[in-house]
């Protein structure tokens, strides 16, 4: 329940009010570097202020760069995103349960990303291009707000040059300079290019968004048990003591917050459960 | 476990003295504000002793009893959580100077605690809240501090309050388990004795230092009836063995908007559950910024912050804030921790200020389900 205490090395902006926060252990020994699963999360403190639940958005293979990108929306997350470099953040983690990746071996990957629900689904990214041949095809298909809300542009533009991963990118509001798709991301699902029956999905976003994703993605073919998506709840603890972020029979934090569909089936459907 | 010995008031005075000379704080119900609470005690006068309570639905109220018993209530509004999982409860501090941070760990109290009149229902709460905190992937420091080497004191129900269902939940009201000495308080014209069990070996020893003698088989047979009494006395019933899968299969009842329009959110129910543990922390920081902390304490799903995400709340109505609590308490605590949520004490009906009865309404939604 204590924090470690971690610096801020470097801050990007990466978006209007969005961040990107690279921090660093000061206590970090070789041997206890923490090591993470591609979809788990960090609580952050900011001293006096308070603590927030942020997922990992960095490389699994840089273990030591602890990267998170953030919104700033609440009071602590905005505290986080105007601290300078050097500043010292309170650290816990890593937490909950990561994207399934040794299930998408040998399988094309269908990565659905709503807004800041690209920043979970980047270490898998990460993960899936660093050792490509291991895939069958992969395809992300990410909606943002409008042109300027599109996170990590330059990697996205730097992965779109590659010819083993389709790209394909929308927003809710385009701006004249746009030259993309307008739309909602679940209707990009159906004139994406992957075998439903051999592809696995993984999906985060705005709830609305990912009921949406979902049904777009059974449509398709996709089966139940090949979805996955990520949760957000309201936390304080995130080892299951608080209670704040039951789902109906779970804690996100302990069980999630990455859960197979066909596991929390019923939840999804229900409202303000 | 059998019935070994009798102490006479002297007898659990000379408990209490016991518990105190080998370092144990004892504590135990009490009259305070027109309640029997929780808090220290050191003699037997400090007991409700001759006093009992009168409980129904958003009704609480004490009475004088005909005779002197030291134990003839049942509970109320405190339960033992308070000392185990404080209400509020500092976690740690940091300072800071020259941009440099030590956090600093909040040290827990030694004191070993002894319970006095713990009763069936409330030693079941304690295994629920053990296992919250105790027994699963992560264990909670500040619970286990507090949690172990307490000496509990039992104490069989000799009268049912309004609101009790122990029966229903398979709780009470006899205490089976879970204690180092249990009494059954006999009092009547001829006699005021307590009948002791004895639960462990702490138990064992703690009786070898205070004065008893044998029971007689006649009450043995008094001990027995007093159990029998408040068994068939039982304020409330709820049919338990469904009720898990009876509220999931309703979770969009209409009984749930009934409810809310009585519900005040006002969270009475799950401060008085003793095993109710959502917690929320507070960081503040002194004016200087030289030393910040961070305090847990006690919270309540029937707030609109408990739910609280970017963009509103999850549970903004009353009626799906009263969902969570009911079927947490009884169908969702199963899949959580293997076991029900609810030990059927009443507090939470006793202690709603408008009387809603959760016993009244799993009936009313077995009652109505759709087919």
């Amino acid at each position: 329940m204590v924090p470690r205490i971690a610096r801020l090395r470097r801050k990007r902006r990466d978006g209007p009010q969005v961040w990107t926060l690279d921090l660093e252990l000061e206590d970090r020994h070789a041997s206890e570097a923490p090591r993470f699963a591609p979809g788990q999360f960090n609580m952050l403190t900011v001293f006096g202020v308070g603590e927030v639940p942020i997922s990992v958005s960095g490389d699994p293979a840089a273990p030591d760069r602890l990267v998170h990108t953030i919104r700033s929306v609440g009071a602590v997350s905005s505290a986080l995103t105007r601290l300078a470099p050097g500043a010292a953040i309170g650290f816990r983690g890593p937490f909950g349960t990561g994207w399934p990746m040794e299930e998408t071996v040998a399988r094309d990957v269908v990565i659905v990303a709503g807004g800041l629900g690209l920043a979970p689904l980047r270490p898998a990214l990460y993960r899936l291009l660093a050792d490509r041949l291991r895939y069958g095809r992969i395809v992300l298909l990410y909606g943002a707000r409008s042109p300027e809300d599109i996170l990590f542009r330059s990697e996205l533009e730097s992965w779109r040059r590659r010819l083993d991963i389709a790209i394909e990118v929308t927003v809710d509001h385009a701006t004249s300079a746009w030259r993309g798709r307008v739309g909602v991301v679940p209707a990009l699902v159906a004139r994406a290019d992957f075998d439903p029956l051999h592809a696995i999905a993984l999906v985060c976003g705005p709830e609305v968004m990912m009921r949406f994703a979902v049904a777009a993605l059974r449509d398709a073919g996709v089966a139940d048990e090949s979805i996955y998506l990520s949760m957000e709840r309201n936390m304080k603890c995130a080892i299951a003591f608080c209670g704040h972020c039951q789902l109906g029979t779970v804690f996100v934090c302990r069980e999630g917050p990455v859960f197979r569909h066909d596991r929390i089936r019923g939840l999804l459907a229900l409202k303000e459960i | 476990m059998a019935a070994e010995a009798v102490v006479t008031l002297e007898g659990v005075q000379a408990l209490l003295d016991g518990l105190r000379r080998n370092g144990y704080r004892t504590l135990g119900p009490t009259l305070r504000d027109q309640a029997i609470v929780y808090d220290d005690i050191a003699t037997i006068d400090d007991l409700p002793r001759g006093w009992t309570d009168e409980q129904d639905g958003g009704r609480y109220r004490l009475l004088r009893r005909m005779d002197d018993a030291l134990f003839g209530y049942a509970v109320g509004p405190h339960s033992w959580k308070k000392y185990l999982h404080p209400p509020l409860l500092r976690l740690w501090r940091a300072e800071h100077d020259d941009g440099g941070v030590r956090v600093v760990a909040e040290p827990d109290p030694t004191d070993k605690l002894a319970f006095i009149g713990v009763r069936s229902c409330e030693i079941h709460a304690l295994a629920i809240q053990d296992r919250v905190f105790l027994e699963g992937a992560y264990v909670d420091p500040h619970y286990r501090a507090r949690r172990e080497g307490n000496f509990i004191v039992a104490v069989n129900c000799g009268q049912a309050g309004g609101t009790c269902f122990c029966v229903s939940m398979g709780t009470g009201p006899k205490a089976q388990s879970g204690f180092d000495l249990a009494l059954t308080e006999i009092v009547d014209t001829s006699r005021h004795a307590f009948v002791v069990e004895v639960g462990s070996e702490a138990g064992r020893r703690m009786l070898g230092e205070i004065p008893h003698r044998s029971p007689t088989p006649d009450e043995l047979d008094a001990a027995d009836a007093v159990v029998t009494r408040t068994e068939g006395a039982m304020g409330r019933k709820m049919q338990a063995d469904d009720v898990h899968e009876l509220l999931l299969r309703n979770l969009e009842h209409g009984r749930w908007d009934d409810v809310a329009q009585r519900c005040l959110t006002c969270g009475n129910c799950t401060m008085v559950c003793p095993t109710c543990f959502c917690t929320t922390v507070e960081d503040s920081s002194d004016l200087a910024g030289r030393e910040t902390s961070r305090t847990r304490r006690w919270d309540s799903c029937f707030t609109m912050d408990f739910s609280y995400i970017h963009g509103g709340s999850v549970r903004a109505s009353t009626s799906s804030r009263y969902r969570q609590w009911m079927t947490h308490k009884l169908s969702t605590w199963f899949d959580q921790f293997g076991t029900s949520g609810c030990v059927g004490c009443g507090r939470c009906i006793t202690w709603c200020p408008v009387g809603i009865d959760i016993t009244e309404e799993v009936t009313a939604i077995r009652d109505s389900e759709p087919r």
